[in-house]
């Protein structure tokens, strides 16, 4: 079977130099065989001169789009490359390699969408603050409420998609800071798709902060709504079927 | 209100008027926008000349202080506009967003090719 190697694994990378060699070197001696490309979302380090030396492919924004650009830009570069899965994968060393198996093989067992959750396995090690704890509750409650859906894990950024749903992502991918997650997951729920939730054990990131200051916070979370009310509110494009 | 003032809004509104024309014949402004200031200078322009006629237009939809009326229109045409403008800002936005990724795809494209070509 050859179809290992139509797997992309697209790496959203933000002022990363520091984590991307240990990343993308565990990446490759876990999952030698599968295609790497990294989007330096307008980096000021040496982003995308890391990348490379690494010997992996690199597309380079020419400014700061947000992670939903990146992925969106990665979603893009699978799409015209006609690659049958894509998997996003954080260039901070959170995600293990030896997941994507996992997210890949609910792919191929027919779901449009695999979501790696870190609270759906038995054991759920990943200590997270408080605050983040709570705002992650509210978040799963809002996506039950729009979707009829339990999903443990909103804001799981460890995704794979089948061709499809890359498809229609390199289109729609909504690029809202922060709320592109989440709202994908609406998005694809409403639209037909099949979302499915692996667990996966995450590591607490290496470097670099988490992507939420207090203060924002408060503000993404309402655009968060905004966006979610929006995408309940728009006309459906049903995913067509194909058999 | 005193006949000095009267002259200053109308020579506002001319200059107004001047300004955006040629602001429009160097391309420095899409006709769109100029058709509308062009539409509210053309508008205060009778205002300033005639004053009676905005006492006119208070009195006949009852309103007591004639300026009321003006401020009235004056603010809801610009929250109009504002909004407007977070409309444009909006898609002009999107459409940056697509071309900067269009553009970082090509160029990847670009390098790969060129890497093929040497290798």
């Amino acid at each position: 079977m050859s179809t290992a190697s139509k797997t992309l694994v697209v790496i959203p990378a933000y002022n990363e130099a520091e984590a991307l060699p240990s990343t993308l070197g565990e990446l490759r001696s876990d999952q030698p065989s599968l295609d790497v490309v990294v989007i330096d979302d307008g980096s000021a380090d040496s982003t995308a001169d890391v990348a490379r030396t690494m010997g992996v492919r690199v597309v380079q924004l020419p400014f700061n789009l947000g992670v939903g650009g990146a992925v969106r830009t990665g979603l893009r570069y699978s799409a015209e490359h006609g690659y049958h899965r894509t998997v996003v994968f954080d260039a901070d060393g959170q995600h293990s390699p030896d997941a994507i198996t996992d997210l890949v093989a609910a792919i191929d067992a027919g779901a449009d969408m695999a979501v790696g959750s870190r609270f759906a396995g038995a054991e759920t090690t990943y200590v997270t603050g408080r605050g983040r704890r709570r705002a992650m509750r509210l978040l799963s409650r809002i996506v039950r409420w729009s979707t009829g859906r339990t999903f443990t894990d909103t804001t799981s950024g460890f995704r794979a998609f089948n061709h499809e749903a890359t498809d229609m992502l390199a289109r729609r991918y909504p690029v809202e800071y922060l709320a592109d997650t989440v709202e994908v997951l609406v998005m694809m729920c409403h639209d037909g798709y099949d979302v499915v939730e692996v667990p996966v054990t995450m590591r607490p990131r290496t470097r670099g902060a988490p992507s939420s200051r207090s203060i924002k916070l408060v503000i993404n979370y309402l655009r968060l709504l905004i966006g979610i009310l929006a995408s309940a509110w728009r006309p459906r494009t049903q995913k067509e079927r194909n058999p | 209100m005193s006949t000095t003032v009267h002259i200053l809004v109308a020579l506002g509104a001319l200059v107004t008027i001047l300004h955006i024309l040629r602001l429009v014949r160097l391309n420095q402004l899409r006709s769109k926008y100029a058709l509308l200031w062009l539409v509210i200078a053309a508008l205060l322009l009778p205002l300033a000349v005639a004053p009676g006629l905005l006492e006119w237009a208070s009195e006949s939809v009852g309103v007591y202080y004639a300026p009321t009326t003006f401020l009235v229109l004056a603010v809801g045409f610009l929250f109009l506009v504002a909004v407007h403008y977070s409309w444009e800002l909006s898609r002009l936005e999107a459409k940056v967003r697509s071309l900067a990724e269009g553009l970082a795809l090509l160029q990847a494209e670009e390098a790969e090719r060129n890497a093929r070509a040497d290798g």
